[in-house]
């Protein structure tokens, strides 16, 4: 059984966590006292309907506003696949959770009310889910049930969106009418909307093909910990751990070893459970190399011949995710894959628009919940991949040098002059 | 080939991943290990990520002086085991030295005292992260908590002051007093768990099978008798009786509940856990009934 991470963008009105609700209600992944519970919450409200928003909403402030504040996970499963989902608030502000949610995952799912239609934040949550390369994205048009399921409603959503789409890097893009209230197209296929042929949301999650999305090719194995028992038994053994970031490792393989360059062999990729063939993303593992070199924690193992770009300068977009803008100047830490170095500001290049993904020239920063494209210096260099080609070393994130607060989300774009 | 994990070994190697980045990140780590199914889990996945070397932290029991003698008997194997030292943080102690009060109920549980005792045992070693075996799957309140999440200097968890947490990018700076929770199996539910039991072929704590128990009734609850709890004199419902039970979680004897179950095996019950309509923590637990904040309160005084 596979893992298929999902994230979910929406704005409070459109009935996001009434159909995540309605997901694990459905696939009988609610727990009786937790649907009892909701009832009982639901009837001192006074709804005269179960309110299955109830169910993800978890925390005081949440129940009490009727609003989703953080990123809440849920799990459920069906016997094809498990799933995760990251459920991000829609409001405007919390863009930073959005960019969150959309980090971890590889599909996205946008719901529209059908009366509605697609709005600004609409096209935020698509804009910001292709700068997260998301490679899949469902729109739910909701509340099929308000427009008497009229196909000509869906129609001129989907025609509007594929508009706006043809701007965005998704390459897989699905639209399904639902009613998340009354359960059409969500699991069950609905039976008010005939004319309606795809399949229900539930179905198509089970059947997206994600395998593909990985990059197999190149290998990245970034040194997280360096294993030297010294002991009786393992005296000699020196090993490399880490998580496979891109690309196939097999022993024997010719690999080069940055910063320094060196080039080896791989003697042996072992694992608690013994030798291991073939190790590959997102695998843990440790590695043996044929020669003693000297490796360090931040250091990278690559395949022999296609090396990441070495570089101290490097052009990305940044999402700002703190109350203090970001300003040319700006010192700070910042983390990539199992590096930490210190990074300065070199320049602001442009702001996103994210509802038209245009640039905005001559800013004097960015402020909470803006994105743009930024230039930075790092005090060591750094092995990276354009971010599209590889999210596991195209990613890193920004740390307050005096609050230690993550302050800003990084896709690499290039090396920069 | 096809280059694809199966759900448990992705959940595997993102959990061994957390875990070494605590050992690489931290000065002074430990892992909270209780004896349940999910410290096991954890303790196992530790030995696996820090593989060949033994594992190269303490781990810590909050012994509230109510225990199964089964989970005690277990705790004490494992850590002979594995060759870890084991630091108990003892909830009567605590008491003995009059820094907490105990509820005078007959019967009241401890589960609420613990907070006090970790923090003190974390604040006496210096712990700058404390590795647990929360999941996300449990509570709602969990379900909104991070991978690695920051404590104040008062061993506080604020929910609305979070840092995001991207990719597998986590970042462990902390001022000096603060400390982490990290919880690498956030995102593994009970059935994963009870899965990776039959996959690894661990052992837990007899308890969690299905044996013979005089329990009795309370709020819906079927409780052990035990020199720790047992019926309230003129409770007419409290009527102890001997049935076939296991647990599902296991705690202070006093809050833990046990369900009725013939599952003898791991097979056994995961097939039961695929079916359960309860809750974990809802069939379980008494103390997250008395409001639906219960757990969001006792985290953010600082439990775990």
């Amino acid at each position: 059984m596979e893992l298929l991470r999902i994230a979910t963008a929406g704005s409070v009105d459109d009935g996001k966590s009434t159909l995540i609700g309605r997901l694990l209600y459905d696939s009988k992944s609610v727990f009786e006292d937790d649907l009892a519970a909701v009832e009982r919450a639901s009837s001192q409200r006074g709804d005269d309907y179960v309110d299955l928003a109830l169910l993800t909403d978890g925390l005081r402030a949440e129940r009490e506003q009727g609003i989703t504040i953080d990123v809440a996970h849920r799990y459920f499963a069906t016997p094809r696949r498990k799933f995760i989902v990251a459920d991000t608030p829609g409001h405007v502000q919390h863009t930073r959770n959005m960019v969150t949610g959309c980090s971890t995952a590889d599909l996205v799912l946008i719901l529209v009310d059908a009366r509605n239609g697609i709005t600004e934040q609409t096209r935020r949550h698509a804009s910001i889910a292709s700068l997260l390369h998301l490679s899949h994205m469902v729109i739910c048009v909701n509340k099929m049930d308000l427009v008497d399921y009229d196909q000509r409603r869906f129609d001129e959503i989907r025609a509007e969106f594929e508009e706006f789409a043809s701007r965005l890097e998704v390459s897989d893009i699905t639209f399904i009418p639902v009613s998340a209230l009354h359960g059409d197209n969500v699991v069950e296929r609905s039976t008010e909307m005939p004319w309606y042929e795809g399949a229900s949301l539930l179905h198509h999650l089970e059947e997206v093909h994600v395998a593909g999305d990985r990059d197999l090719d190149d290998l990245r194995l970034p040194v997280q910990w360096v294993v030297r028992p010294r002991s009786v038994e393992w005296h000699d053994f020196r090993g490399y751990a880490g998580t496979v970031a891109g690309g196939i490792l097999a022993a024997g393989d010719e690999v080069t070893v940055l910063p320094g360059g060196h080039r080896t062999r791989v003697e042996a990729i072992e694992s608690a459970d013994g030798p291991i063939e073939r190790a590959f993303p997102p695998m843990s593992v440790v590695v043996r190399l044929a020669d003693d070199l000297d490796i360090a924690r931040g250091d990278m193992i690559c395949g022999a011949g296609t090396n990441p770009t070495v570089a101290k300068d490097l052009a990305a977009m940044v999402c700002w995710m703190d109350q203090a803008p970001l300003r040319t100047g700006a010192r700070l830490h910042l983390k990539h894959t199992s590096r930490w170095t210190r990074a300065i500001v070199d320049r602001i290049d442009y702001r996103l628009d994210v509802n038209s993904l245009g640039r905005i020239d001559d800013v004097a920063g960015l402020d909470l919940n803006d994105i743009g494209r930024v230039g930075l210096r790092t005090s060591s260099p750094l092995f990276f991949d354009d971010y599209r080609r590889n999210r596991a070393t195209g990613s890193f994130i920004l740390v307050d040098e005096s609050s230690s607060l993550t302050v800003g989300a990084g896709m690499i774009i290039g090396p920069s002059a | 080939m096809n280059y694809q994990l199966t759900h448990l070994k992705t959940l595997e190697s993102e959990s061994i991943h957390v875990i070494r980045e605590v050992v690489a990140e931290f000065e002074r780590p430990a892992l909270l290990f209780s004896g349940g199914k999910d410290s096991e889990v954890l303790l196992h996945l530790a030995s696996k990520a820090c593989w060949p070397q033994p594992i190269p932290f303490p781990v810590v029991h909050v012994d509230t002086g109510h225990n199964f003698d089964e989970v005690l008997a277990f705790r004490d194997r494992r850590v002979a085991q594995l060759g870890v030292r084991l630091i108990v943080a003892s909830v009567q102690e605590s008491i003995d030295r009059g820094e907490i009060v105990e509820d005078p109920t007959p019967g009241a549980s401890r589960n609420r005292l613990q907070t006090h005792s970790l923090l003190r045992a974390i604040a006496a070693n210096r712990f700058d992260a404390v590795l647990g075996g929360g999941r996300r799957d449990e509570e709602k309140a969990r379900a909104k908590e991070r991978v690695f999440s920051l404590r104040d200097e008062f061993g506080q968890w604020d929910p609305r002051a979070q840092r995001p947490e991207l990719w597998n990018l986590y970042n462990t700076r902390h001022r000096p007093g603060e400390h982490f929770r990290v919880f690498p199996l956030s995102n593994w539910t009970e059935l994963d768990v009870w899965q990776y039991i039959g996959h690894e072929d661990l052992q837990l704590p007899s308890i969690y099978f299905a044996h013979k128990r005089e329990v009795f009734r309370r709020d819906g609850m079927l409780l052990a008798v035990s020199a720790y709890c047992g019926p309230r004199a003129g409770v007419p419902d409290e009527e102890p009786f001997v049935t076939t039970v296991r647990y599902r979680t296991v705690g202070d004897m006093t809050c833990t509940a046990a369900v009725e179950s013939m599952a003898s095996t791991v097979e056994e019950v995961v097939a039961e856990t695929a079916v359960s309509r309860i809750s974990e923590r809802g069939a379980t637990r008494a103390d997250d009934r008395f409001s639906a904040a219960a757990m969001e309160d006792r985290k953010r005084e600082g439990y775990f």
